[in-house]
């Protein structure tokens, strides 16, 4: 019986395809869709809103918020949903450092 | 699909508190008060306080120098502000205040009715506490109040003619020591606190206090420009500042200042904002007027 042997290069041209292929469909996998956007839009305005009742939103918050909505707006439902997922993982931080605060404050204080 | 965006987003949170963590650090080691204070206010105290760590960090600096800010801390700094001086860019400003000031409004009231002394001589009074609102009440809100009173539009609270009308005001009270008062009123003790909580609250994405540049590193550069030493910090306002390009009020200061650290600035005139110059007035007492001034 024959065996099939590849060349080196052959080899690493397959191994790069696989790659690809891999690659691509992972990101299909991932893809977001408009009700995802929504969902994690919706998160991190939240998040947000709660920062502002602590009165200690960030600016970058803000610039996240903004790309996920110009994001959907152009269709790219990927880059909206990250972007969101971003805002509200800024937001939720801005939350714990105006918590946390609340008493470090003193720390830092001349006496 | 879900699930990979809460891991993208703890990782971001994880990155962004890292990052808050490592600026703390950074703040934390800088040389500065370690212990914790007490939770009853006792400004007295703290004013002392407050001059003595400055006076302290900056031996060789009397008292006084210490409302020309950056241009007080080298030599080569303050040859600067001498010859600034000589033609200050503040000057326009001043006479556009000057003549704003004396012309009357349409109901021909002028500024010189809604003040004590006709509004001259007055500014190391402000801010004060009105035990009749329970508020903090700042020179640029009593500007606006005034105008509003007497039927005119108010002012925008960062510069242009906010920052003209109080370049005069301050300049008729050069020389004059802050002289801001606590009445005896739980509410203004309560503003102090606020004000003092506000001043070393860290907040924004750089995790910045308003302690972490003008207690603990005045005098050290951050990019080109030199940190401004706390104390007496709003002596001088309102100012020209190089990097604005124009003259800005004590809320521009605030402002620009909660913007850099990448917090979202509040609305200027907040309660916030009013209690902060308060505290940060406050602690200045004995310092003279040198408004209006001019910044790098």
């Amino acid at each position: 019986m024959k065996t099939l042997k590849r060349n080196p290069m052959q080899t690493l041209i397959l191994v790069l395809v696989s790659a690809w292929l891999i690659g691509s469909a992972s990101s299909a996998m991932a893809a977001g869709s408009e009700a995802d956007f929504k969902t994690a839009y919706a998160a991190a305005e939240a998040a947000n809103t709660q920062a502002g009742v602590l009165r200690d939103q960030w600016t970058t918050t803000a610039s996240a918020l903004s790309a996920a909505k110009k994001a959907a707006a152009a269709g790219d439902f990927d880059a909206a949903v990250a972007h969101a997922g971003q805002a509200e993982a800024l937001a939720k931080a801005s939350i714990y450092q105006a918590t946390s605060e609340k008493e470090a404050w003193k720390n830092l204080e001349i006496h | 699909m879900r699930s990979a965006i809460p891991l993208a987003s703890a990782g971001l949170a994880f990155r962004s508190l890292a990052l808050a963590a490592l600026l703390g650090a950074l703040a934390f080691a800088a040389p500065g008060p370690a212990v914790a204070a007490a939770d009853t206010p006792d400004p007295v105290a703290d004013a002392a306080a407050f001059q003595k760590y400055f006076t302290d960090k900056f031996p060789k600096l009397k008292l006084a120098d210490f409302v020309n800010g950056p241009y007080s801390l080298n030599e080569d700094m303050h040859r600067q502000w001498v010859e600034k001086e000589e033609f200050p860019p503040y000057d326009f400003s001043l006479d556009m205040g000057k003549e704003m000031f004396s012309k009357p409004f349409k109901n021909g009231k002028s500024y010189a009715d809604c003040f004590p002394n006709q509004g001259i001589g007055i500014r190391q009074n402000y801010p004060y506490f009105d035990t009749k609102e329970g508020k903090v009440v700042t020179l640029e809100l009593a500007l606006n109040r005034c105008r509003e009173a007497n039927g005119e539009a108010p002012f925008s609270y960062v510069k242009d003619e906010m920052a003209a009308l109080t370049a005069y005001m301050a300049y008729t009270s050069r020389g004059k020591p802050f002289d801001i008062k606590i009445p005896n009123d739980p509410r203004a003790l309560e503003a102090y606190q606020n004000g003092k909580r506000y001043f070393y609250t860290r907040r924004g994405q750089l995790n910045f206090s308003c302690a972490s540049c003008h207690v603990q590193n005045p005098g050290q550069r951050i990019r080109a420009e030199i940190l401004a030493p706390a104390l007496g910090i709003l002596n001088a306002m309102p100012i020209y500042r190089s990097e604005w390009g124009g003259m800005g009020t004590i809320s521009r200061r605030f402002v620009s200042c909660n913007s850099q650290t990448r917090g979202v600035p509040l609305e200027p005139q907040a309660d916030e904002y009013r209690d902060l110059e308060y505290y940060l007035s406050y602690v200045s007492n004995g310092l003279p007027i040198s408004g209006p001034g001019a910044r790098p």
